[in-house]
């Protein structure tokens, strides 16, 4: 005989998923009201309040008086939980730096990131080398929260600090030729243990590129800063992309090359295997990786017992903004 | 070294010793990995550090466990054949905690991703039938089974032949950058089998 006893806990019980995020914004919306109040504090960017253990990243003090007055941009973010610091600092893909998740911030600590400069090159009518300093002038930072979504079926919530890109190429006044934009990371052996290896599979140094119309949309940034502060070594400091409808090895680090280009420049991945990883990278949950599926992701940090497997959307959730960017576009072809 | 731990195992006492060693001494990687695990000092992605880790040492014990001829013969250590049954269970334990991982920490036992990973990634396919095939192995590794399949044990244990083929594949094929690693293993393995090669058509 099967003796039917009532579930411990009721459905109607469980707090549903949306609930409970709008409760965790309140909360946080509370605490992040209470400290500006009692601080005074004009930064917008105070209410990351982080263990007294953890190295926090200061850059030169222009940099920090920018990433202090720093605004936020809440139509642009998403209202998802952060993952961690800790997290998002110590668990990078950064192959200059070494194969594993935890060699970059090993490794790259004593990359010098101050004086930096970035030559702008190609189809603009303002070329030149800059200081970094001399780039950003002018230019406001804000804060943009959003997911970042790897190729390996990981993905993170990221608090950067930047700009958007197209403010920085409107500058240099790019030319009816421009219809790409390449982007290069520093090449430098001495400082980058990775690129000494001979048994790695990318052609140094790393190179990525978007087409013009991705590069100018208001979602693409580059960014100087996370969670308030400079951006660590291994986050690709000082100057990196951030393009958060694209897999992440598209957000090229530690750029010290912006060329305009009429042709669609190389990219790295592509031409280490052409098969696996496209042009465009854009998340399609629908177009797997050859030798693993994109549906769904695992949001780190992950607990053991309960991995947090969500299902992957279409441009990561960035659909509404971008998708008009390739109607029309076969993007099983295009992946 | 070698001769005095030949002496040894002419003592019921030093081939006890020997055996508790392996025994408990094998079971380390694993209290390791538990220990930073409860510890959480296994970064963002404890899952993966610790698939990946059950799986390569799954890997070393199936190495280990066909290093005993080569070295017994090479190296005239003739105590390790006692111990070549103890380093093959052993490759399978690691390779079946390795899979319990997988489902567990990786895919939750969601079913719909268990089946698309089993039917659609051609690496998860060659490191499941690896566990498979070693399984029998495994099962029919003790003497009684040895007795009752006589002639047809050996047969069967050819098996470990094509299994540590498929490990290479399955590890080879989800690399994404960097093959360092692999080519050690893979230069190990091909002494290994190179070695049974020669043994037989000198």
């Amino acid at each position: 005989m099967l003796i039917r006893t009532a579930p411990d806990i009721r459905p109607s019980e469980i707090t549903s998923e949306s609930v409970y995020r709008q409760r965790r914004q309140f909360i946080k919306g509370l605490a992040a009201g209470s400290a500006l109040l009692m601080s005074g504090s004009a930064s917008a960017l105070s209410r990351y309040e982080l263990d007294a253990e953890q190295v926090r990243y200061r850059g030169p003090d222009w940099l920090q008086q920018k990433l202090r007055a720093a605004a936020t941009s809440p139509e642009l973010s998403t209202t998802e939980k952060l993952t961690p610091y800790e997290h998002v600092t110590g668990y990078n893909n950064f192959y200059e730096f070494g194969l594993g998740k935890d060699d970059p911030k090993a490794y790259s600590q004593a990359l010098k990131t101050d004086p930096w400069s970035v030559e702008i090159s190609g189809a603009v009518h303002k070329p030149g080398t800059y200081q970094l300093e001399d780039l950003l002038k002018g230019i406001d930072l804000e804060e943009r929260i959003y997911r970042l979504r790897c190729v390996e079926a990981w993905s993170m919530v990221i608090p950067w600090v930047g700009f958007s890109l197209a403010s920085l190429l409107k500058r240099f006044e790019p030319t009816g030729n421009a219809r790409y934009v390449a982007f290069s990371t520093l090449h430098d052996p001495e400082q980058m243990r990775g690129q000494r290896s001979r048994f790695g599979t990318i052609d140094w140094p790393y190179v990525e590129g978007l087409r013009m119309d991705e590069a100018m949309h208001p979602l693409t940034i580059l960014a100087v800063g996370v969670y308030g502060d400079a951006l660590p070594p291994q986050n690709g400091a000082p100057l990196r992309l951030v393009v958060p409808w694209k897999y992440g090895f598209k957000s090229i680090k530690s750029i010290v090359r912006i060329h305009l280009a009429e042709q669609m420049p190389p990219t790295s991945w592509n031409r280490t295997a052409p098969r696996e990883y496209g042009f465009y990278a854009n998340v399609n949950p629908a177009v797997d990786h050859p030798r693993w599926s994109q549906s769904t992701e695992r949001r780190l940090p992950s607990s053991l017992f309960s991995p947090n497997i969500i299902d992957t959307l279409p441009f990561n959730g960035y659909a509404d903004q971008v998708a008009h960017l390739y109607s029309g576009m076969d993007l099983r072809k295009w992946y | 070294m070698v001769l005095s731990i030949t002496a040894l195992h002419r003592h019921p006492a030093g081939r006890w010793l020997f055996w508790s060693l392996l025994f408990v001494g094998s079971l380390l990687p694993l209290g390791w990995i538990s220990l930073q695990a409860v510890q959480q000092k296994l970064g963002a992605d404890p899952a993966q550090v610790i698939v990946t880790f059950l799986g390569i040492w799954a890997l070393r014990y199936l190495w280990l466990s066909l290093a005993v001829t080569p070295a017994r013969r090479l190296l005239g250590m003739g105590w390790l054949q006692r111990y070549r049954r103890m380093l093959g269970l052993y490759a399978l334990f690691y390779a079946s905690l390795h899979l319990l991982a997988v489902a567990t920490f990786i895919l939750g036992w969601r079913p719909d991703l268990l089946l698309r990973e089993l039917t659609e990634r051609p690496y998860i396919i060659v490191g499941f039938s690896a566990w498979v095939l070693l399984l029998p192995l495994g099962i029919t590794s003790t003497q009684g089974w040895q007795r009752r399949l006589g002639k047809r044990w050996k047969t069967l244990h050819w098996l470990v032949y094509p299994v540590s083929l498929l490990v290479l594949l399955h590890f080879a094929w989800l690399i994404r950058a960097g093959y360092l690693e692999v080519l050690i293993y893979s230069l190990i393995l091909a002494f290994l089998l190179g070695y049974r090669l020669y043994l037989r058509w000198r």
